[in-house]
This record gives structure tokens, sequence and C-alpha cells, in this order.
């Protein structure tokens, strides 16, 4: 029984002993909850300007070759495009003016580390270890091009929006059982985001502190649907705070604030810190995918407007002004890039070809007796056919 | 040595064995460890185990089956308890969109060692959308497999198949039979999976089911020796892969055959062995196969429609008498 002259539950409420959030037996008044900030970060302005103060002062060799990847991934872009429409690839996703997201965040990774893309994100591919020849077989169908280069510690990319989060946080769980102290960086869309099944991967991160770092890449579309139709809060970053994940929303156009926030994330990640959600803001400039033409229901006066926002053009800027690029310099640079995609491709129709006699390969580590019998008269049927 | 134990008691042991043999080993799944899992299966466990081997989760199918598969694919061998397999539907894309095929679209580089597993079939008045049976809609998906054990003995020992596996399997329980006490030896063994039984021999008719329902099967075997028909129980242990030969070798013996299978007729498990005794044993047989179902309606709660609804004694009696010109 409470005695007498027992302050009530009201009167013990002085703000000194307001608990922390998550506590259940904490009071019920009318103060509102905090859950924490969202960190906003932006280094480079639109005009390629630092903000005060903000320069990560990263080495020259490391910004020219974050540069050259970024350029790359264009030169890749804009050729696979060419390669689908001449009927070389079946579908593909392009990424045009996400250049600083893809690269962003993956170049801190070691080689131990786990990445885990989405189907938009070859160029963060190519900076983990895959040749762009590679990628080719694989937008192209060609079982070679399925599994990642020896010793790439890469997801295959998901096609199923949002599928693969939840296996990474549980990879991730994983590595910190084993005590390797590594981290996974798991990529997705501002549409995935509207899939529970992210929402439960942030949810089983914060509560097991999983070693994870979530790059939501808000491009605005999900294929026709405006991020306004997708999310009655167009912060997404917000959300993450909600189920306990340090959340930060980074300019995606912006090299230099990605790699830094990716940085930091991964560091903590590694360090037992916990899991951070990053919403990367930039835009799809491009299509969906080649199944889709977006002049049917975008404005395009939209994407001028973000032409002005080049991730490419801004960070070149940047290092003009640091006498680390000059305009030749970033000319040759270009030029090289696509001449190393043409010989890609080249190798690519030189060498590859759809191997008809390895579509049961990896269906099973052990062969079903039935399988196999199915295996071997789709041989048989390829035999009688002719085919090579 | 050989005692009597329940059927949930043979799958504990399966999984308390696998787990003293392989560290990488564990169980995730709803209530499995403080409360000792929502059928005690996985009594007692916590406390030989610890929390970090024995996990409970939110409420979460997705969630914890797809953290189940990347922890998979980093090495680790988790068993991941469905309360139900009703259950199951709501993570659909991760058991039957990455577990089954993670290893083909990594072209052989990550495979996916994982057990899932739990109830499945009616409960017994559980209404219909707690009372599914998976395996027709599952065993449609290349790239597991699928076991469904119909005794304490079998759960044991295919589990434990199930858990040294390299390729995801899907183990189908009943929580009708978790009760049932069976002969099961105190050692570890494994049964292998894609190996039919045959429980009990005979000459005029093939009777071919799985899990729960072979049960009914030797019930109604009983009633059916009285009038005069010698019949034949195979028990398929496993649905995917399907141990056809089994049937094949009874059928060409017996000339008729009988399906019974707890799934709703269309496109079903029954579907499938019909289709293959057909087409293997088309100049074998005496009639066509016939095939005891689930009615195709949703499981009903009343407990009187639920047992009229699901495969029984009556309809089996009915379908052998029918395939073998005895009616």
């Amino acid at each position: 029984m409470p005695e007498a002259n027992q302050p009530t539950r009201a009167e013990q409420n002085t703000p000194s002993e307001v608990p922390p959030p998550g506590h259940i037996d904490g009071p019920f008044d009318s103060r509102s909850i905090d859950l924490g900030r969202i960190e906003s970060l932006q280094v480079l302005d639109e005009h390629g300007q630092v903000e005060d103060g903000l320069d990560p002062k990263y080495d020259d060799e490391t910004l020219l070759k974050v540069h050259r990847a970024m350029v790359l991934t264009r030169a890749f872009d804009a050729r696979m495009l060419a390669m689908q429409r001449q009927g070389q690839m079946g579908t593909f996703a392009p990424n045009l003016g996400q250049e600083a997201c893809m690269i962003g965040q993956v170049w801190s990774l070691g080689p131990d580390d786990w990445f885990a893309p989405s189907y938009r994100s070859f160029g963060a591919q190519i900076w983990r270890g895959w040749s762009m020849e590679h990628l080719m077989r694989l937008w192209a169908g060609y079982h070679s091009g399925f599994p990642p280069p020896d010793g790439v510690k890469d997801l295959p990319f998901s096609i199923v929006i949002g599928s693969h989060v939840l296996p990474s946080v549980g990879l991730a769980m994983a590595m910190r059982r084993a005590q390797d102290a590594h981290c996974a960086v798991v990529n997705f869309g501002d549409g995935a985001f509207s899939q529970g099944s992210v929402s439960e991967a942030l949810n089983f991160a914060a509560v097991e502190q999983a070693p994870i770092v979530f790059v939501c890449e808000n491009n605005g579309w999900a294929i026709s649907t405006p991020i306004d139709k997708q999310s009655g809060n167009d912060v997404l970053a917000t959300r993450g705070l909600g189920f306990g994940v340090r959340s930060l929303r980074v300019d995606g156009n912006d090299i230099l604030a990605m790699m830094m926030a990716t940085q930091e994330a991964c560091r903590r990640a590694r360090e037992g810190q916990g899991p951070t959600l990053i919403e990367a803001v930039t835009y799809r400039m491009s299509l969906h995918t080649t199944a889709d033409d977006p002049s049917v229901y975008r404005d395009e006066s939209l994407v001028d407007a973000w032409k002005n926002r080049c991730p490419i053009a801004r960070f070149e800027t940047y290092l003009a002004n640091r006498n680390l690029l000059s305009s030749e310099q970033a000319d040759q640079v270009r030029a090289a890039c696509e001449q190393e995609v043409l010989d890609a491709r080249t190798q690519f129709r030189e060498t590859a070809v759809a191997e008809p006699r390895q579509i049961f390969d990896h269906l099973y580590a052990e062969m079903p007796d039935e399988l196999e019998e199915q295996r071997l008269e789709y041989l048989r049927r390829l035999d009688r056919k002719g085919v090579k | 040595m050989t005692r009597e134990i329940h059927f949930r008691d043979a799958l504990r042991e399966a999984m308390s064995d696998e787990m003293r043999r392989d560290e990488r080993v564990f169980l995730i799944g709803e209530e499995v460890a403080e409360y000792d899992g929502a059928y005690k299966v996985s009594k007692g466990m916590l406390e030989e185990f610890g929390p970090r081997r024995i996990i409970d989760t939110p409420i979460s199918e997705t969630g914890f089956a797809g953290l189940g598969i990347g922890a998979a694919m980093m090495g680790l061998r988790p068993i991941v308890e469905f309360m139900s397999w009703s259950f199951s539907l709501v993570c659909a894309d991760q058991i039957l969109n990455n577990a089954p095929k993670m290893l083909y679209m990594s072209g052989g580089q990550f495979g996916c060692p994982i057990v899932f597993r739990g109830n499945d079939g009616a409960g017994g008045q559980l209404g219909s959308t707690h009372s599914w049976c998976v395996e027709s809609l599952y065993a449609n998906v290349p790239g597991m497999k699928i076991i469904i054990p119909s005794n304490p003995y079998d759960a044991k020992g295919l589990l434990t198949s199930a858990i040294q596996a390299d390729d995801p399997v899907f183990c189908l329980e009943s929580e009708r039979m978790l009760s049932m006490a069976g002969d099961v030896p105190e050692e570890s063994y494994t049964i292998p999976i894609g190996k039919a039984h045959i429980v009990r021999p005979g000459t005029d008719c093939t009777i071919v089911s799985f899990g729960r329902a072979v049960h009914f099967c030797m019930e109604a075997v009983e009633t059916l020796a009285k009038e005069g028909i010698d019949c034949e129980v195979i028990d398929g242990r496993s649905i995917k892969p399907l141990d056809i030969d089994t049937i094949v070798a009874s059928v060409r013996k017996t000339n008729r055959c009988v399906v019974v299978d707890q799934s709703w007729s269309f496109a079903s498990v029954g579907s499938e062995v019909a289709a293959e005794v057909h087409r293997m044993c088309f100049d074998d047989l005496d009639n066509h196969v016939y095939r005891v179902h689930s009615d195709d309606v949703p499981a009903p709660y009343a407990w009187n429609l639920e047992q009229e609804m699901l495969p029984n004694a009556h309809k089996i009696c009915q379908a052998v008498r029918g395939v073998t010109y005895t009616a």
C-alpha cells in the first residue's frame, strides 16, 4: 500500500527524471517524446563550393579515384542503355544522376565487408571489383555472370524490391556472432521503404545492434510513383529514429557528404555501435528501367532542375578549385572511361555466350535424383536439336 | 537404446543433438526460448543452449525468416520455427524467393542451409486462416526440399537429416501429432530425405500418403482387411524429392493406387503422384488412380465440419472400394 504522503506519479515527473525513450514505465504527460535528431549533411553546395569548415580533406589519390569511378559509372550507364536498345541486353535499370550515391556508399568498404546491392547499383559493383564485361554478362542473363568475382563479398543484386534487406541484417548478425569485426552495407530505394520487410529489418537491426548501414537512395520515383504518393512523410530518415536506429539525411548528389556519412557509419558498425540509416537524397534523371517511359507521367522541367545538381559537375568544380583536375584532364578521364567501356563491350561480344547446359546448375547443393533425370532429358533435347 | 517418447520430444532431440554436435546450429522463432515454444517443442533448450542459440523474436515472420537466410548464407545453420506454417504465408517472398534461389542466383557462391519447421494442416478448430496445408503450394517451387514425418521415429531421423542438409528444407509437422508416442532410439540417427517407407505390405491396392493422413489410412486398412481387401500403405516421408520409385514398384505389384493427400486436390501433391503413376504404370493399372483430398473449401471452424472436410478413414475406404471394383 502506498503511504499517504507519497507524491503522485504526475508529481514525480520532474524533467530530470524523464527516462530515456523506450521505457514503457515512463511518465505519460503532455510533453513530447524526443526520439533524437536527424543529422543533415551537405559538404559541397550546388556550385561545388565547400560549406564552411566541412571539407573532409581526403587525399588527392582517393579523390581522383572516386571521380574516375563516377565518370566510369556514367559511361557504362549510357553504353548499357544503348546496348539494350540494340537488343543486346534483356532489361536495364539506368543510374544517371546517382553516381555519387553509388560510389559514396561503398568507397570505404574493405574486401571483408559485405555489400548487398539492388539492381541499380552497378557503379558500386564496379568499385567493388566486378568487371564491366562481367556485369554485361549478368545483365544479358548469362549464368556465367551470376557469381560475384572471386573474393568479392557482394550478394546477388536484388530484383524483388526490398527483398534483400532482411537477409543482409541476418548476415550482419551472423558476422557479429562470429566476432567478425566488419560491416555490411545494404542499398535500397524510396519505393522499397514501403515494403514491410524493410521496416522489419530496421527493427531487428536495432534490437540486435547489427553492424549494418542502410543506404536508402531516395531518388524521388518508384517507377511512376513520386515520393509524395509513396510516403506521407518525405523525410524517410525519420523512420529510422522510430526504430531506434541512428539516422541521417545526406545530399546524395554530394560525393563528399556521401563519403563522410558512410565512412562514419561503417566505422561505428565495425566498432559495435550499431546500425545507421542514411537517406541519400538524389534524383532519378533517367528511366526506371528500359521497360519504362517517364515522359508519360513526369514533367521534364523537373529533370532540368536536377541537371544543375549534377554530382559529377559539382565534384569537378571542387577538384578544379583544389587544382587537382583541369577541364582538359576531366575530358581525358571521360574519353578514357568511354574507351574502357567499349573495350568491355568488345570482350563481352567476343567471349560471352549463354551456356544452355548450365540451366540446372547450382539449383541444389545435393541434386535430387528426379531433377538429375530432368537435367539429362534436357541435355538429350539439346543434342537432338543440335544445340552446341 | 530405444524407448517411447512423444513426437515433440523427438523433434527436440533432433535439434538438441545437432546443436551439441555443430556449433553453427541455432533455433529462432516466436516463443521458442522463454516460453519453451508455443507447443513446447523447444522445452528446456534455452536452459541448455542459452539465449545466443535459442532466440525469441518479435512477431515478424518475414523478419526472422529473412534473418535466418542471411545467417545461413554466412555459414550458420539456422532452424526457423513457424508457430504454424499458416503464418509462413506472410513471408513467402523470403522462403520462396530467397532461400531456394540463393545458391542458383549466386552461381553456386552462397548456399542456404536452413530448416524451416512448424505445424502444418488442420490443428483442430483453428479456423480457415490457421489450418493451411502448405505442401502442395510450396512443392511447386524448385530449390528446396520438403519432409513430412508421420511418427516420432521419422520425426527425429528426418529432422536430423534436414539440419545436416546443405539445401533449404521445409519440415511439416502437425499439431495433432505432437503428443503421439512412439519408439525412438536415444542415439542420433538419420533417415534419408527422398526415401519412402512401406508401413504395411499388402497385395490388392497401394495407398500412398504423407504425414498425419498416414494414420487415417492405417485406420481404413483395418476396416478393408475385414472386407478381404489387403492394402499396401506407403508413407512418402518426403514430398520433395518424391520417392516415385517405391510407389511405382508397389503399384506394379498391386495394380491399383489410391493417393491420400490432406491438401486441396487441384494441382496438388496427390495430383502429382497420380500423374506419375499414370505415366509410369500405364500398362499395370486395373483402374485409374483414385485421390482423397480435403474438400475444396476453407477449413471449417466447427469440429464436425472440419472432420468431414479432411481426408478420413471413411473417404479412404470408399476410394479403395472404388479402385478395386468392390464398391
